[in-house]
């Protein structure tokens, strides 16, 4: 499937109907997604025929878009059950049921003195796939802090192969010094530009371009997560 | 949810700790369905040894699932396992009904496919 085409495909795939402040719901638009299992798949083969977690699923769109792009099994997670059902909503929309699931859970739970992962939940998932995909809360929120730094841990343990996760470019140095701490080799793919549109009370403008890397991370030797 | 996923969860409530019983989670009133999914020889091979076995015979027996007791010594020469293991893992579907924990007895809901492993708060 080439680039264009795939872009149009997701322009279908509908998004949040009553976003949540507090989740950091920013639907992933098509441009992004598109960009993403694009270059996991044309560039490095990592999306066709393989086992794909889809971290922070919200509606789906990176695992409709990784099921497009060939892969064999996806597993979309989410916090929240409305997202899910808009994402459930997308996949029979687009017939993906054969290889696309979803579960609802919880990657991070709130302890003294911050968010930790949730390891209890993620003690079997650890090596279960072959590549992650994610596009993480940015952690802005009060309640929030390193709840990306957090997914993309538990993205790291769970694919055995390679994860593809978009981040605010500003936080790009202290991410590569956390993925080295995890045995990860971080590289960043491409500059992208995240278009947050006007979806919530406090955005004051119509919307604003946020910069943001596509990274990929791959364990330094295997196994190292 | 298909068994390649069930084969991942586990029980997580707070002081929950036997891991012989926390995993893997007893199906209740369990309604399934099969989709049709192209077989992929190659992508089986790799998961099996990712797949807690013994966990997906017991489970693939509680739903009536056809599935060897044991792996052959080289699966991908073995169709029938193949084709076994293909369909309880990539092809059948639980749209409904709940996992339970063995030890703790706590209910995991299904909804649509969709597996709830949230806790209240004083489970966590």
């Amino acid at each position: 499937m080439k680039l264009k085409q795939l872009e149009g495909y997701l322009g279908d795939v509908a998004v949040f109907r009553d976003p949540k402040v507090q989740l950091e719901q920013y639907p992933t638009t098509a441009h992004l997604a598109s960009r993403v299992l694009y270059t996991a798949e044309a560039t490095y083969g990592d999306i066709a025929d393989k086992a794909v977690v889809d971290l922070g699923c919200g509606c789906g769109v990176l695992s409709v878009a990784a099921a497009m792009m060939g892969a064999s099994s996806v597993a979309g997670v989410d916090v929240d059950g409305d997202a899910l059902e808009i994402a459930r909503e997308n996949i029979e929309a687009f017939e993906l049921q054969d290889s696309v699931e979803l579960v609802r859970g919880d990657l991070c739970v709130a302890a003294e003195g911050g968010l930790v992962l949730n390891r209890d939940l993620l003690g079997r998932m650890r090596g279960r796939f072959d590549t992650a995909v994610l596009n993480p809360p940015f952690g802005t929120k009060p309640g929030n802090k390193g709840i990306d730094v957090l997914f993309l841990q538990a993205a790291c343990a769970m694919a055995t192969g390679a994860v593809y996760s978009l981040h605010k470019s500003s936080t790009r140095e202290y991410l590569i010094k956390k993925a080295a701490s995890w045995g990860f080799r971080c590289e960043v793919l491409a500059e992208l530009r995240f278009d947050v549109p006007m979806m919530y009370k406090f955005h004051k403008k119509k919307s604003v371009d946020v910069e943001v890397d596509l990274l990929r991370l791959t364990p330094v030797t295997a196994g190292a997560a | 949810m298909r068994l390649i996923t069930h084969n991942m969860l586990k029980c997580h409530v707070k002081n929950c700790n036997d891991p012989d019983k926390q995993f893997p989670l007893r199906f209740k009133d369990a309604q399934l369905e099969q989709i049709e999914a192209e077989r992929n020889d190659e992508f089986l091979v790799r998961m099996l040894p990712r797949i807690e076995w013994s966990a997906l015979a017991t489970t693939a027996t509680e739903l009536g699932i056809e599935l060897p007791k044991e792996v052959p010594k080289v699966p991908a020469d073995d169709d029938a396992f193949m084709q076994a293991l293909h369909t309880a893992i990539m092809e059948m579907h639980v749209k409904g009904g709940s996992m339970v924990c063995n030890g703790c007895g706590h209910e995991y809901k299904i909804t649509k496919g969709i597996p709830n492993m949230l806790l209240a708060e004083h489970e966590i």
